[in-house]
């Protein structure tokens, strides 16, 4: 993985730089100590590292805005960052590049329940969006597994998912609208509490686009009422086959789960070590949550159930109460931080056509054996986003390297299938490399045309999500 | 209907991004013709329905594949097979427009229709999850895929749902589907003036009982459906009720209801004047409709979407002042009186999109990108 040489004119300019940035913001917004910007060297994907030229930490809008007319003045590039847990390397800077994080900004604007919307700066936490709203009934659908840390900004430009999508939705399916401020400094409102976009969707290019067409600042987010309740069922099936067959099943029974959730026996494995949960030992689990009265439950499990027994369960479990319904989700939600107590790992994300589910596992168990690395395989089975955990040895040579030529040829089965690269966690630095895989040079260059538009110096984020061959001549222009 | 110039009908898409890659004058594109050519700029009509046919349909995937040219009802029919259907409840203007024709996929998606049970299952652009389309230059070009989660690049999907045939024409679109449920009802509620009815939807939305229709017909009542399994909907229809007490006695409507009508913007067909519809706030529907002067109106979307019918020639927007919002002028009685079918943007915004469609149509072969009729 290759990172743009840094611009020697831009690290030369650095005191000038500091000096312009410091007129407009206060002092304590401006981090360019060595010691200190070394907090911004890297995300969630730690393997990559670099300390940026500075880091700057506005409160408002405005002071965005201030921020990037210096930055386009003076042609430096610049990494938005809300709380950099994203797994792609989206937040990862260059030498000559300044971090713009929305951290401060957290506030909630305005909540309004009539009307079914709240308003919040982007850098609120995710999980503070819900905690904004939930004692008056309301919560925020996307539900990230790192919802306590990531900020509606990372959400946004990722385009993040979580574990209730399949009914849900995404971020984009619950964004109405953005402030957000151009590279130039020219701040747009796009979208609003309505419901119907007035000329092109804009919105919907700017959710995903991975901080490369503006710097998102407050958001419009639509909050729904809590349901009566949830209850989650276990069910325990001796191959990944049968396992993948009653997902279908389920599905075209008409039940519409909250979440469905797969394990593979190696994930099975790690999570009891780790959590305790008490899970069966088997070769594939699901865990299946529906919501409603205690008797629409009842309803839906009893189909769910129904089902699951045409396919010879070796395990069926149904929370009785909460406590127990705690106990089957612990060991989901627990899955990275048992992988973590176990080895490095490295957490893929590819999204794979439901039906490719048992051709695809077997083939990550072949390839398992020919790299000679372990892989775990969790994901939300509904929608077909996988989550392959491969494990390596980030002190041992060249493991990280066999690692990636692994996921690579993991992701790269995921789209011969025709699935994608990435389900939820966006391309970054991660899967650039990888996206001539899934795009012809034509679908390329129609998204470059689109940060053209927005972005014509291409200053904001310029060396993610595309190869850097691709993307050559517009960032040396 | 009578055309002014012989219809070009590529048969493939390789064929129509031939068409593009040679074409010198402007194309207006058509499914379906659902609708007039009335404030597209002359040129030769391009139809799509040549591009036709379901490519791939899995139901236990609840993904659908399709090209663009396909008929609407084709594609409705095989869904039913499997007890699935689009969730997006596709309108039918047909009637309020005074048009003929059959809708196809593709249309739809490129005008992002979309019914009352947008305000549960989300718009035409929410089920939309891969698209194929030839842009002004004539390349191919494909953006998503099959699969209901992808963050693989920016969202191309999303532009191109609403795009009006704007920046390119979709060639295949690939879509999420649902299982069509097994029961149905709606709650009435009679007497409601505009501000109560928003105050009952919102009462309505803003419960758990996953309420998938909201509206408001002066006149008729106020509405609110439940769809699901027979003994939930039996079950929240009952507890809605009791929670909308306050409103007044909730009657109970067995089968389809009116939402056909509503969805269809019926109660404006054969009445003559100008059609508008306004996205706003719910909560702020019944002031503008007091400003509009309407001679009729309809809520849906729990009041965020207000059909208005006004005397012909009237601007809405002027009456309206300035709202938080947007007015969509949808029957023109006189479409050259120089009021604009969209409304208007803002400076900024109005630049990223004269940006896009400069970059997608450098040589304005297609639609305009925000004017136009509806
Ligand atoms: C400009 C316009 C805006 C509309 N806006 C809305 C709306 O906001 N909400 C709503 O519910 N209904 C809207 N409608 C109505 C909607 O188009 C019909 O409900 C739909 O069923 C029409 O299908 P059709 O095949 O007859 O399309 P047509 O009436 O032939 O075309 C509809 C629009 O889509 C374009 N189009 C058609 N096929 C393609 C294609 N393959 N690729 C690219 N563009 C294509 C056309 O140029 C036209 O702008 C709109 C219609 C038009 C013409
Ligand atoms: C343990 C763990 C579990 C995870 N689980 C999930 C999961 O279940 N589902 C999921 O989807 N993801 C998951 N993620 C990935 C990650 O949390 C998401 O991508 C998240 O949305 C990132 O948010 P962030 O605020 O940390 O963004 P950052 O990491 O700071 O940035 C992410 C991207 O957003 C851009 N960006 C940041 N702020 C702005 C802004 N203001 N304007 C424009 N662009 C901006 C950045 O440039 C970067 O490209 C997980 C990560 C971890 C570590």
């Amino acid at each position: 993985m290759d990172m743009p040489q840094p611009n020697a004119a831009i690290l030369s300019r650095k005191a000038r730089i500091i000096e312009r940035l410091r007129e407009v913001l206060p002092a304590d917004a401006v981090v360019d100590d060595p010691n200190e910007t070394r907090a911004y060297e890297c995300d969630a994907l730690t393997a990559y590292r670099c300390p940026p030229l500075a880091a700057v930490l506005p409160r408002s809008t405005a002071e965005v805005s201030a921020v990037l007319k210096i930055c386009h003045d003076e042609g430096v590039p610049v990494v938005p960052r809300g709380s950099g847990t994203s797994l792609a390397g989206g937040a990862l800077p260059t030498a000559d590049s300044v971090i713009l994080g929305v951290a401060r900004m957290n506030a909630v604007l305005e909540t309004d329940y009539d009307n079914r919307f709240i308003r919040v700066q982007s850098g609120r936490t995710n999980l503070s969006v819900t905690g904004a709203v939930e004692t008056d009934g309301f919560f925020y659908a996307p539900d990230p597994s790192s919802q306590l840390a990531c900020a509606i900004a990372g959400n946004i430009a990722m385009n993040s998912g979580g574990a209730h999508c399949l009914k849900y939705g995404v971020t984009t399916n619950n964004l109405l609208g953005v402030t957000m401020v151009q590279m130039d400094g020219t701040v747009v409102e796009i979208g609003g509490p309505w419901m119907d976009p007035a000329g092109l969707d804009l919105l919907g290019v700017i959710c995903g686009s991975e901080g490369q067409l503006g710097v998102v600042t407050e958001a419009t987010l639509r909050i729904l009422p809590k349901p009566e309740g949830a209850r989650p069922v276990l069910m325990g099936f001796d191959s990944n086959e049968v396992a993948g067959a009653c997902v279908s099943d389920i599905i075209k029974a008409g039940v519409l789960p909250v979440a469905i959730e797969f394990m593979d026996r190696p994930c099975i494995e790690a999570t009891e070590a780790f959590a305790k949960a008490g899970y069966p030992m088997c070769e594939a689990l699901l865990i299946v949550e529906v919501e409603g009265s205690p008797a629409e439950i009842d309803e839906q499990l009893g189909l769910i159930k129904q089902i699951a027994g045409r396919h010879n369960p070796v395990e069926l479990r149904e929370a009785a109460d909460e406590d127990q319904a705690k106990r089957i989700w612990l060991g989901r939600k627990s899955a990275f931080g048992a992988m973590g107590q176990i080895n490095d790992y490295m957490c893929l994300d590819g999204t794979i056509p439901v039906s490719s589910l048992p051709h695809v596992l077997r083939r990550i168990g072949e390839m398992s054996k020919e790299f000679g690395l372990d892989v775990a395989n969790v994901f939300h089975a509904g929608d077909g986003n996988m989550h392959p955990l491969i494990l390596f040895d980030a002190n041992k040579p060249g493991d990280l390297e066999k690692c990636e030529a692994f996921g690579a040829e993991i992701l790269k089965l995921c789209v011969e299938v025709g699935g994608c690269l990435t389900g939820e966690h966006g391309v970054g630095i991660e899967k650039r490399d990888l996206m001539t895989v899934q795009y012809a040079p034509a679908d390329l260059e129609a998204q470059l045309r689109v940060k053209d538009v927005f972005d014509p110096k291409w200053l904001l984020n310029p060396a993610k999500v595309f190869p850097l061959h691709v993307t050559q001549s517009r960032r040396a222009a | 209907m009578t055309r002014m110039k012989a219809a070009m009908r590529p048969a493939d898409e390789d064929e129509l991004a031939e068409v593009i890659r040679v074409a010198t004058t402007h194309f207006s594109v058509q499914g379906g013709g659902t609708r007039g050519l009335e404030g597209v700029a002359a040129g030769a009509v391009l139809e799509t329905g040549g591009i036709a046919g379901i490519t791939l349909y899995e139901p236990g995937a609840l993904t659908l594949v399709a090209r663009a040219g396909t008929p609407l009802a084709e594609i409705e029919t095989a869904l039913a097979a499997e007890g699935q259907r689009l969730p997006f409840e596709v309108p039918d203007f047909r009637a309020m427009l005074g048009r003929q024709g059959e809708s196809t996929i593709g249309g739809v998606m490129a005008a992002n229709a979309s019914g009352p049970r947008r305000v549960q299952a989300g718009a035409a652009r929410d089920s939309l999850i891969g698209v194929r389309f030839v842009d002004g230059r004539g390349d191919v070009i494909r953006n998503g895929g099959r699969v209901m989660k992808n963050v693989t690049g920016y969202d191309l999907v999303k532009l191109m749902a609403g795009s009006r045939g704007s920046l390119g024409i979709l060639t295949e679109v690939s879509m999420k589907v649902l299982p069509a449920p097994e029961a149905q009802a709606t709650l009435s509620l009679a007497g409601l003036d505009d501000a109560r009815a928003v105050a009952a939807m919102s009462a309505a939305l803003g419960s758990p009982f996953e309420v998938s229709g909201a509206a408001h017909w002066p006149g008729r009542g106020t509405f609110l459906r439940i769809e699901g399994f027979t003994a939930s909907v039996a079950y929240r229809a009952e507890r809605l009720a009791a929670l909308l007490a306050g409103f007044g006695r909730a009657e109970r409507i067995e089968g389809a209801g009116p939402w056909p009508e509503i969805r269809d913007a019926a109660p404006f067909a054969g009445r003559a004047g100008d059609v508008w519809r306004l996205s706003v706030k719910p909560s702020d529907a019944p002031g503008l409709i007091a400003r509009a002067g309407a001679e009729a109106h309809l809520m849906d979307w729990g009041g965020g979407l207000v059909w208005i019918l006004t005397a012909p020639g009237a601007d809405l927007r002027t009456r309206l002042g300035g709202f938080s919002g947007h007015a969509t002028r949808v029957r023109a009685t006189d479409p050259a009186d120089g009021i604009p079918a969209l409304h208007p943007e803002p400076p900024a915004v109005a630049a990223l999109t004269a940006g896009l469609k400069n970059r997608f149509d450098p040589r304005g072969l297609f639609n305009p990108a925000h004017a136009g009729a509806f």
